[in-house]
Formats: structure tokens, C-alpha cells, sequence
């Protein structure tokens, strides 16, 4: 899939950095504004589309090819058991291991923050790497043999 | 349960989702039927949390700088008694995640499909039969 | 120990998301790491759900640690059993630090009646039944004023009440361990058959990663005490058996995972309906706040709606019969472990199982419940069996017979449903259908298994799915014969192996319960299969080969070993019932006998 014009490719490479700060306040202030984990991932794959759409499936695919994709996925999925598991030292299964503290902060619902931070590590990349299998399909080619494995 | 609009508007919408399944041929109106009826299901979780106060409008659940802390005689409690119900709008998140990996996995279904049979047309994608 | 709980859930889970990590590094070197993690995460299983015996009858573990405090109308921290001197509800208890305590109630109080609002007018109650019935629809955080008298002086409380949101919970009772033991053997055995058989393909890491997530979805159905829960480990457990089903992309499988996609999205989605339904009934999703409620406030319409959304949506996932049209498809198009995965756990767990745990524990339902039960059921043993008869295709044979028993499973539930709802009478009839259908449930799991696994190893040595074209394969592969030989035995009903037992027990609760034509039915429908796997033996064992099959190789020992596992299981499950029924089946059996009382009593009390 062949990008687009010169224009698009520069326009998107300054805001691609501005859509990924806003993917971070999204995802760390999930507990106090409406959005988190998956809201935040959501745009992040959004974003990565659009630079999929610019530059091309192909010129992607070399740079930051589907074996990112497979890794951040996994490691947020990870991560967000390992925040589960933890929870066993405060007692019980998912329990807040950090204390919550005044409202209003980032520290105001404990452990939750890291569980946002998982979930929208591994919703990004996993979304991601489903609009790469997508885009990479062409007409007539054998695209990577993939069974279409869901981002649950 | 105030007006009984919005669920008159759910179950039209679950129809037409069933009949979209049901009758349509094409693969894609089938995915969209399926849309259609994933949305009906959440708007009917969203309107089952409503709930208005004694006096005023509806209150968000949103614990601003204005609620005091949580106790029996106020703050917290009184704003849990009176504003809408937060518990479906989570169940409606997650329900909204689920959707969005079937619709993801049929999409790609489809797209498989359409290479190895050339068509999206339901009737002639049949090799299994019996 | 009840910590085992959270484990199993998470095992299985770490391991599907380690596999692709750990194929990123060792595919290049062309290193096992899926099989040995897969192998290593479902044996690691299989210890844990044996652990679960070890501990209290009924273990609940409240996620976060919220537990549900004993409460009066949504007030927490309340314990009131008895009645006062002069009427009204004495209370017994009242836990400090809790919102009763806040409120400024004492043990000793005596709750004589409550207002809504300042200078509403008093209503009195005189039980908690009647103090439940009078609120039955507060939302959580309600305001209302309690009246107590304390030693002779009436006091006046602002208390916030409502029924109470407690945590999300998991528990474990009998029928949840029988579960995970049958869901723990299978996927061994389903992952030791694989280790040989997917040895052709490549991409493995795509393969176990969906097996690991659908066993974590099955856990965490039959673990979960929440209704929500159940419908996001459903969701799970479908989705990756989605991708499981199209696994090797020719076009019949695709066509096959389509069509099996579609009808169980629309499944799902009668199951969030139900779930809605009833969370605006309630305000609660915990099931056993929803079998308290439900059992001192009785049955009312928003319950008989859920529960008809319910019904469906699981009757899907179980393929009775007006909705099992995706099952003949989806389960031969699979590669064979995965259809043995599929019909021996996945229609089971999230099928049958949920049925019965919402009829029985949960909902209750009484007898028009049961009449659809065993309508349901009588009418896929009999349909599975008669269109099993035409199939010359050996994986679409066992796909229908799968149907057929899912019939008998369900018939014997309701059977014993309706001899329930009858009251002291019934309650022998009842335990008997009861235990027929979970130890049904059993044998189906172990021979059906074991059937499908055969075929696999057919299919790898043949390359066809056909029996008249593999005809004699059983004398050109001695072992494989022989299993094929047993499972086919068990599933026909011929004693000594476990399909006769069960199906004896199940013919005998129909009868005395008094359906004479049903239990005529089951009859026949024993005898259609018997006839069916007559056929199956004839081709597959008993002709000679011919040249191109007589060349064909005994299957690899793994393959030969997983299905030895269940072969064996199939011999001694029925042979052996006296050794493991008490610890195994009883408690599976009283868990759903008990009722609505029996699940919310156990689960709040552990």
C-alpha cells in the first residue's frame, strides 16, 4: 500500500507526537477524567493508523514491523496480571497495594493507575497490529498467514 | 423507568439487527447486523443505570471538589443514592471492548473469505452442506 | 488455600500471553517454547484443580478484597435473624466500623418499623421477609429513616441503605471442582495430542496461544460468582475458539468459523440482555445476592424475561436443538484436538453448566422452567441422534452425536428441576437426575474426547475424514483401533464402560419420576447410536484395508498417549463410581439440589 503526498507525510510526523502526550493524559489521568486504559489505546492505535495511511503499509512495516507489535502486547498482558498477582502481598487477589491518598491526584486510587497503563499498553499495540494484517492485504497475494487472532 | 421511548428504541434496533442476520445475504450487512445489535444491548445496559433525585436534574456520578468524604451522613453516600448508576457504564465499557474483537475477527473473516471464494454473497460461500 | 482460586484463572492466562513473547525470541532457532509452555501451564492445572480439594466445602474469594458484610436492607455491618419481644426485627449484631455502627445502631435495638422521609408515614414490619418485601426495589445508597426501639425509648436513625453492592466474587463449590477437573484432564490430554499432531504447521505460537485463552475462559466461567463475570470469561473463551475453529485457512473452515461466529455473536448478545434484565431487576450481579433476593422476594416478570434470554443464549452455546445449527459445522472443520477441546469442554462449560447453575442456584424456576428444559433436551437427543444416522463424514457424525448427549444432559437437569419444584416428594427423584446428569456430564467429556482424538489420528494417517475411503484403518494401526474400539463401546452404552452407567441412571430417574415416553425416547436414542457407532466400527475396524490405507504408519506416541489417558478414564470412571462418586459427583450433585437457599447461604457464610 503506497503512502500519500509530501504534505500528509509532514503534517503527520509533527502530530504524531502531540496524539501520543494525548494518549499518555488519557491512559495516566484515567482514574480522574473519563477515559483509561482502553480509551487511551484506542487512540493510540488510531494514531499509528494514521500513520499507516501516510506512509504506507510497506514503509511501516520495516520500520516498527509486527514483532513490536507482538511484544508490547504481550508485556502489557503481562503486566497487567503481574498488577493482579501483586495484589496477593496486600492480602487478597487485586487488592491496592499502594495506598490511595488525597483526591484529586495521580496517587488517588493506588494501583489502578499501573492496571491503565497495562491495559492500554496492550489494547495500542494489539489494535495496531491488527490494522497492519489489514492493511498489508492485497488483492490476489497470500497475505501472512494469520488466523485472525482477536485483541482480548 | 421514566419515558418508555428509549426502550421501544432498543428493541426496534435489536430487530432490525435480527433481520439484518437473518435475511440479508451479503456478509458485510451481516457484520452490520451484528453492530446493530451489539449497540441496541448497550444503550439498553446505559438506560437501565438511570436514575433521577427527588428534585432537579439527573447527577452525574463524578465525585468533584464539592462532595465531602465518605461517610454515613453525607458526601459520598448522598451522592450514591442520588445520581445515576455508575455500575452499567462499566459493564457497557467492557461490553463496548468485546464488540469491538468480534466485529475485528468477522471483518477478517470476511476478508479471508472474499479471497479464497471471490464473492461476499451468502448463498454461494455453501461447500458444507448436510 | 483458597487462594488456589485467583491461580487458576491467572495460569493459564500468563501462559497465553508468554507464548507469542517467547516465540519472538526462540522461532529463529526453531526451538519448542509454545509446547513446553503450554504443557508445563495445563499440568501446573491440573495439580491446582486437584489442590482445590483441599479446602473448605465452599471456598469464595471476594476479588480486592471487598467482602460482603452481613447486611440488613443494604445497610452493612447488620446481622438480624430474630424477631424482637413485641414484634419487629431484634438485631443481633452490629459490626464496628461499618456503616450501621456510623449510623449509631447498637446490638440490642430492636427495628420496629421505617419511614422514607421526614414525616412520612410509619410502616411497620414484622419480619425481615416482610421488611425485604416492602423495599424489594431500592437502589444502592438509598436514604431512609429507621425506627428502633432501644430498651423502651423509640429513636429515630438516618441510615442509607438500598441493597448493597458487594464485591465481584469467586467461588468454588462442588459442581465448580467437578468442572475444573473434567476441564483440566481434557486439555492435557488435548495438548499432549497436539504436540505431535500440529507438528506439520507452522505459526504454533498462534495455535496455543487461543487453546491456553479459551481454557482460561473455561476456568474462569465455572470459578466466577458473578453474572458479569461469567459473560466476560464466556466471551473469552468464545472469541479465542473463534480463532481456534479457522485455524488452518482453507475455505471450508473459514466458511465454518463465519457461520459459527455470527450465531454465537447473537448469542452473546441475548446473554448481555439477560444480563441487563436482570441488573435492573436487582441492582446487583453477584449470584448469590440475586438467589437471596430472588428467593424471599419470589419470582416476578423482569425474572421470567432474563431467565428466557438466558435459556437461549446458553442454549446456543450448549447447540440444543432449534439453535445448533453452527455445531455440525464448526466442530469437524477444526483440527481434531481443538474438536475435542470444543465438544468435550466448551459446550459443557459454557453451555450446560451455566444453565444449571442459573436454574437451579440462582434464578429457580420452578416447573414451566423444567418443562422447557426437558423439552429442550428431548428434542436434541432425538433430532442429534436421527441426523447423525446419513453422516459418512466421521468428525460431522461425532459433531451430531455431541448434540444428542447434550440432550441427555439437559433432560436429565430438567427432570430433576421438575422434581424439585415438587417439594419433599420429589427431592429422592431429584438428587437421583441430579447426579445422573453431572456424572453424564462426566463420561460424555472423557468418551467424546477420546472419539475425536481417534478421528485425529485417523485423519493424520489417511488424509481423509471419510470412512468408507479410510475403511480397515484400525487393522493397519493396532492402537489407534483399539481406543477407537473403546470409545466407540462407551458411547453406545455397553457396559463395563462408563457410557452404559451413566445412561442407566439417567433412564432410571426419567422413569420413576414418571415420564414413561421420554424415558422411551432415551431408549431409542441409545439405540440409534448404538446403531451409528455399529457402522463406524464396521468401516473403520472390522473390513480389510485396502492397499493405499495398509501402507499407512501407527501415529506418534504422544498422540497415543493422550489418547490412552482418556481410554483409561473411560474404563475406570465407570467401574470405579463407588471410589470417586462420594468425593466427586455427590458434592456436584447437592450443590445443585440445594437450591437457591443452599447456594447464597454457602457462599456468604464461607
Amino acid at each position: 500500500m503506497k503512502g500519500m503526498t509530501l504534505i500528509v507525510k509532514t503534517m503527520t510526523s509533527l502530530l504524531f507526537g502531540c496524539v501520543l502526550l494525548f494518549v499518555f493524559y488519557v491512559i495516566l489521568t484515567g482514574h480522574l477524567t473519563p477515559g483509561g486504559g482502553f480509551s487511551g489505546g484506542v487512540i493510540c492505535a488510531a494514531g499509528m493508523l494514521l500513520v499507516i495511511l501516510a506512509f504506507g503499509a510497506d514503509a511501516v512495516k520495516e520500520r516498527v514491523g509486527h514483532r513490536w507489535a507482538i511484544l508490547w502486547e504481550t508485556l502489557g498482558a503481562i503486566g497487567f496480571l503481574s498488577v493482579a498477582v501483586i495484589g496477593f502481598i496486600a492480602g487478597a487477589f487485586f487488592a491496592q497495594f499502594l495506598t490511595p491518598s488525597l483526591q484529586f491526584k495521580l496517587s488517588a486510587a493506588g494501583s489502578i493507575p499501573f492496571s491503565n497503563l497495562a491495559i492500554g499498553l496492550k489494547v495500542g499495540a494489539g489494535l495496531f497490529g491488527a490494522f497492519l494484517m489489514l492493511a498489508a492485504f492485497r488483492e490476489g497475494e497470500k497475505a501472512d498467514r494469520d488466523s485472525g487472532e482477536g485483541d482480548q | 423507568m421514566h419515558a418508555t421511548l428509549p426502550y421501544v428504541l432498543c428493541a426496534i434496533m435489536f430487530m432490525i439487527g435480527l433481520y439484518a442476520i437473518a435475511v440479508k445475504k451479503n456478509i458485510i450487512k451481516v457484520i452490520v447486523g451484528v453492530i446493530v445489535i451489539h449497540h441496541a444491548i448497550n444503550l439498553l445496559l446505559v438506560l437501565v443505570g438511570y436514575r433521577t433525585p427527588l428534585t432537579g436534574e439527573p447527577i452525574a456520578p463524578i465525585i468533584t471538589g464539592v462532595t465531602g468524604p465518605a461517610g454515613a451522613s453525607g458526601g459520598v453516600d448522598e451522592l450514591l443514592s442520588q445520581a445515576v448508576d455508575p455500575v452499567p457504564q462499566a459493564l457497557v465499557l467492557t461490553a463496548i471492548v468485546i464488540g469491538l474483537s468480534v466485529v475485528a475477527l468477522m471483518v477478517v473473516m470476511a476478508v479471508r473469505l472474499h479471497e479464497k471464494y471471490g464473492t461476499f454473497d451468502m448463498t454461494e460461500i455453501s461447500q458444507l452442506k448436510g | 488455600m483458597h487462594n488456589v482460586l485467583p491461580l487458576l484463572v491467572v495460569v493459564p492466562l500468563a501462559a497465553a500471553f508468554l507464548i507469542p513473547l517467547l516465540s519472538l525470541v526462540t522461532a529463529r532457532r526453531n526451538w519448542p517454547s509454545s509446547e513446553i509452555v503450554a504443557l508445563l501451564a495445563v499440568a501446573i492445572l491440573v495439580v491446582l484443580s486437584f489442590l482445590t480439594f483441599g479446602g473448605q466445602d465452599v471456598m469464595t474469594v471476594w476479588i480486592g478484597g471487598y467482602r460482603g458484610q452481613p447486611e440488613l436492607l443494604g445497610i452493612r455491618g447488620v446481622r438480624a435473624t430474630s424477631q424482637g419481644a413485641d414484634g419487629g426485627i431484634l438485631i443481633d449484631e452490629v459490626i464496628a466500623g461499618s456503616r450501621a455502627d456510623d449510623a449509631g445502631l447498637k446490638a440490642g435495638d430492636v427495628v420496629l418499623g421505617l419511614r422514607r422521609h421526614e414525616g412520612d408515614k410509619l410502616k411497620r414490619v414484622t419480619s425481615i421477609n416482610h421488611l425485604r418485601r416492602e423495599n424489594a426495589a431500592l437502589p444502592p445508597g438509598t436514604r431512609f429513616i429507621l425506627c428502633v426501639d432501644r430498651q423502651g425509648e423509640t429513636l429515630e436513625k438516618a441510615v442509607s441503605g438500598g441493597k448493597g453492592v458487594t464485591g465481584i466474587a469467586m467461588v468454588c463449590d462442588g459442581l465448580t471442582r467437578l468442572m475444573l477437573v473434567v476441564i483440566s484432564i481434557v486439555s492435557l490430554a488435548a495438548i499432549l495430542f497436539s504436540l505431535s499432531y500440529m507438528r506439520d504447521y507452522t505459526k504454533l505460537h498462534l495455535y496455543y496461544s487461543p487453546i491456553m485463552l479459551m481454557i482460561a475462559g473455561m476456568i474462569g466461567i465455572v470459578v466466577s460468582g458473578d453474572l458479569f463475570n461469567i459473560y466476560v470469561f464466556l466471551e473469552v473463551a468464545a472469541v479465542a475458539s473463534y480463532a481456534l475453529v479457522g485455524f488452518g485457512v482453507e475455505s471450508e473452515e473459514l466458511e465454518a468459523s463465519f457461520k459459527y461466529l455470527v450465531l454465537s455473536a447473537v448469542a452473546s448478545a441475548f446473554i448481555l440482555l439477560g444480563v441487563a434484565i436482570l441488573y435492573g431487576l436487582q441492582g446487583t450481579l453477584n449470584l448469590a445476592q440475586i438467589a437471596d433476593i430472588l428467593e424471599t422476594a419470589g419470582p416476578n416478570n423482569a425474572m421470567w424475561l432474563g431467565l428466557g434470554f438466558f435459556v437461549a443464549g446458553f442454549g446456543l452455546k450448549a447447540a440444543m436443538v432449534p439453535f445448533h445449527a453452527w455445531l455440525p459445522d464448526a466442530h469437524p472443520s477444526a483440527p481434531a484436538p481443538i474438536s475435542a477441546m470444543l465438544s468435550g469442554l466448551l459446550i459443557k462449560a459454557s453451555g450446560v453448566y451455566v444453565i444449571a447453575r442459573l436454574v437451579f442456584n440462582v434464578l429457580g424456576g420452578g416447573v414451566p422452567v423444567a418443562y422447557v428444559m426437558m423439552t429442550l433436551g428431548a428434542a436434541s437427543m432425538l433430532v442429534g441422534s436421527l441426523l447423525m444416522w446419513g453422516q459418512w463424514d466421521i468428525k460431522r457424525l461425532l459433531a451430531y452425536s455431541s448434540i444428542s448427549h447434550m440432550g441427555v444432559i439437559m433432560l436429565a437437569l430438567g427432570v430433576g428441576a421438575e422434581a424439585l419444584a415438587r417439594g419433599e416428594s420429589g427431592s429422592a427423584i431429584a438428587g437421583l437426575a441430579v447426579f445422573a446428569a453431572v456424572f453424564h456430564l462426566l463420561n460424555h467429556a472423557a468418551f467424546k474426547s477420546l472419539l475425536f482424538l481417534c478421528s485425529g489420528s485417523v485423519v493424520r494417517s489417511t488424509g481423509t475424514r471419510d470412512i468408507r475411503e479410510a475403511a480397515g484403518i484400525g487393522r493397519v494401526l493396532p492402537c489407534t483401533g483399539f481406543l477407537t474400539r473403546i470409545g466407540a463401546l462407551s458411547i453406545s452404552g455397553v457396559p463395563p464402560f462408563n457410557g452404559f452407567f451413566s445412561k442407566l441412571l439417567v433412564v432410571i430417574a426419567i422413569v420413576w419420576a414418571g415420564h414413561w415416553f421420554l424415558g422411551l425416547v432415551m431408549v431409542t436414542t441409545s439405540l440409534i447410536t448404538l446403531l451409528a457407532f455399529i457402522k463406524v466400527q464396521r468401516y473403520l475396524l472390522d473390513t480389510e484395508p485396502s492397499e493405499s490405507t495398509a501402507q499407512r504408519e501407527e501415529s506418534p506416541l504422544p498422540m497415543l498417549a493422550a489418547m490412552t489417558i482418556l481410554a483409561i478414564l473411560c474404563v475406570g470412571l465407570g467401574l470405579f463410581l463407588p471410589l470417586y462418586g462420594k468425593v466427586l459427583l455427590a458434592p456436584a450433585a447437592s450443590t445443585l439440589t440445594g437450591g437457591l437457599t443452599g447456594y447464597a447461604t454457602s457462599v456468604f457464610g464461607g
